[in-house]
């Protein structure tokens, strides 16, 4: 396989995609990865000098309105789906000392 | 005739003839599925009791003549990544299992304005990521057709629950041929739009720049009408666009004489099955013998395609799927050590395999030092795909083809190489990365007896191109 998928860099992308692979997870990732990189390096075989990149189709620009509250308050509903919620609001885990 | 074998649009004039009542046909699909789904399982919920009562209200407002809609009171089925409020959706994952939107997506709120009945919600690959429906965290659908087979996915359920008449009509979700790829698999017509054609507002994102809801029906003119019901612009979505024209349904009437359909040499080559060759072959025929002009092309960049969706696909998921975190909604893992321990053990606990692959490879395309080589490559070779489509819609008014190079594969035989599962994808993905609009009209079955697709892609804001020239293609294969 030309592309290497280290441990470091596993892990690395662990961290971002804040994800806890176990052992066996984290072996079958680099065979993935390594795997699908392979595939994905034969668009390296396209000149694609001066090509501009297309994020989207059509031109996206930035869409605009009044901040004018349009939908109701939908506070219990939206605290109802939370794990764990405390006083009309979300509780998470101690985050500051 | 079973009421369950009505067109979403017979079903929809019978109703307002008062020959069937809304009621009847909500309990017409119960039954239905009652009988279907324990084979089949094409849903995660099913609401009988709202239903129910929702038949009452349209009822109403169907004989008060308040709702005059070619689809009012028909039910319909939805794919579980469209947020319904008040009712469970999941995105069959286990992140998710518990999750009731607050409000509903805009193109439900748009088939409710039409008198659309919900019946419940479909299974789906998790995250609308795979071709088979078998990565749902509650489980596999079967095709319909032949419980050995998959029905394709990821809108596997959506396309099941149409094809074993376990509702009229669904919804479903395209970001590389998800409604399409299960269409053509599972014998039913299906459609993903020109991209901002319909709202994405309420569709839980996979890849957002890729991703559109579209109709599942029971054949095109079904579809044209569920489009025109679900079509809006939209300044919740911002990549909604306002199209001049919503009339779909007229192009039913529009014959192909002098339309000019050209078919990618590229897409007959290798890895095709000979059998569906010979149904997209069949299908050309068809078209010509009604006036259409038939012409075979280089499209090229077709082997690219796949690579540079993955990349893309796969970066705008790990961005996407960061909402998900164990705190607003979803799944929380009951042991953890302070704030990053429970958002990395919810979500690991909480995402399935597949779905964890694709962030893992989306998170390193995006990352410092592998951007530019991978995913400013792909949207680099996105851009070249769009103009190699451009230029084939110069000379050609549609694009014919197959949907998938097989029909649909056995159950277990998918998940064991990705790669391969990622490679059926390869005439329904570059649609999504050139925004086209494109259908999969059921063209015959191969001698195992599964449903065979064929594809007709039209250039953006064509959708009326390839509503008449599927019309066409059914009305030939209702000849043979």
């Amino acid at each position: 396989m030309a592309n290497i998928i280290t441990d470091e860099i596993i892990d690395y992308v662990s961290i971002l995609a804040k994800l806890e692979l176990s052992d066996e997870e984290k072996q079958a990732a680099k065979n993935d990865m390594s795997r699908m990189l392979d595939y994905i390096d034969q668009l390296n075989e396209l000149d694609t000098d001066g090509v501009e990149p297309m994020s989207h189709v059509f031109p996206v620009n930035n869409v605009f309105r009044e901040d004018v509250v349009t939908n109701q308050d939908n506070k219990e509903q939206m605290l109802a789906n939370a794990p764990k919620q405390k006083d009309g609001q979300y509780q998470v885990p101690k985050t500051v000392e | 005739m079973k009421i369950t074998d009505l067109t979403a649009l017979e079903l929809g004039k019978k109703i307002r003839d008062q020959d069937v009542s809304v009621a009847e046909a909500v309990k017409a699909c119960m039954e239905q599925i009652k009988s279907r789904e324990e084979q089949v399982h094409a849903y995660v919920t099913i609401d009988e009791a709202g239903a129910l009562k929702r038949a009452e209200e349209v009822q109403k407002l169907i004989d008060d003549k308040t709702l005059t809609s070619p689809l009012a009171g028909v039910p319909v089925a939805v794919k579980d990544n469209i947020c319904t409020q008040g009712m469970l959706t999941t995105c069959s994952s286990k992140i998710l299992g518990n999750f009731k939107p607050v409000y509903s997506a805009e193109a439900v709120k748009n088939l409710e304005k039409a008198g659309a009945v919900i019946l419940g919600k479909t299974n789906m690959d998790e995250f609308a990521m795979g071709s088979t429906t078998e990565t749902s965290a509650f489980g596999v659908t079967r095709n319909p057709w032949n419980p050995e087979h998959v029905p394709g996915g990821s809108s596997g359920g959506s396309c099941a629950a149409v094809a074993a008449s376990e509702c009229f009509y669904a919804l479903g979700s395209d970001t590389g041929g998800s409604i399409r790829q299960p269409s053509g698999f599972c014998g039913v017509t299906g459609m993903k739009p020109t991209y901002g054609t319909v709202s994405r507002f309420g569709l839980i994102a996979y890849g957002s720049s890729l991703d559109q809801i579209g109709p599942i029906g029971k054949d095109v003119a079904d579809c044209a009408a569920i489009l025109e019901a679900i079509a809006s612009a939209d300044t919740k979505d911002s990549t909604s666009v306002a199209r001049d024209r919503y009339d779909f349904a007229k192009a039913l009437k529009k014959d192909v004489k002098g339309m000019k359909i050209g078919i990618p040499s590229d897409y007959l080559s290798a890895g095709l099955d000979p059998e569906v060759k010979e149904a997209v072959l069949a299908a050309a025929k068809v078209l010509e013998s009604q006036g259409a002009v038939v012409g075979q092309f280089d499209l090229s960049m077709v082997e690219y395609a796949i690579a540079a969706y993955y990349v893309i696909a796969s970066a705008e998921a790990s961005s996407n799927l960061s909402r998900f975190d164990g705190v607003k909604y979803g799944y929380r893992t009951e042991q953890y050590d302070g704030l990053h321990s429970m958002y990395k053990k919810s979500r690991s606990e909480g995402f399935g395999a597949e779905v964890k692959r694709r962030i893992m490879l989306g998170s390193f395309v995006l990352s410092s030092g592998y951007y530019d080589a991978y995913y400013l490559k792909a949207l680099k070779t996105k851009a070249l795909i769009k103009q190699a489509f451009d230029k084939a819609f110069e000379k050609y008014d549609i694009i014919l083809g197959p949907t998938a190079p097989t029909t649909a594969p056995k159950l277990g035989d998918s998940l064991q190489d990705p790669l391969k599962m990622y490679l059926g994808d390869i005439y329904t993905v570059s649609v999504n990365l050139a925004g086209l609009p494109a259908m999969s009209v059921p063209f015959g079955c191969d001698t195992k007896g599964l449903p065979i697709g064929v594809q007709l892609i039209g250039d953006c804001f064509c959708e009326n191109q390839i509503i008449s020239a599927g019309c066409a293609l059914e009305q030939g294969r209702r000849g043979e």
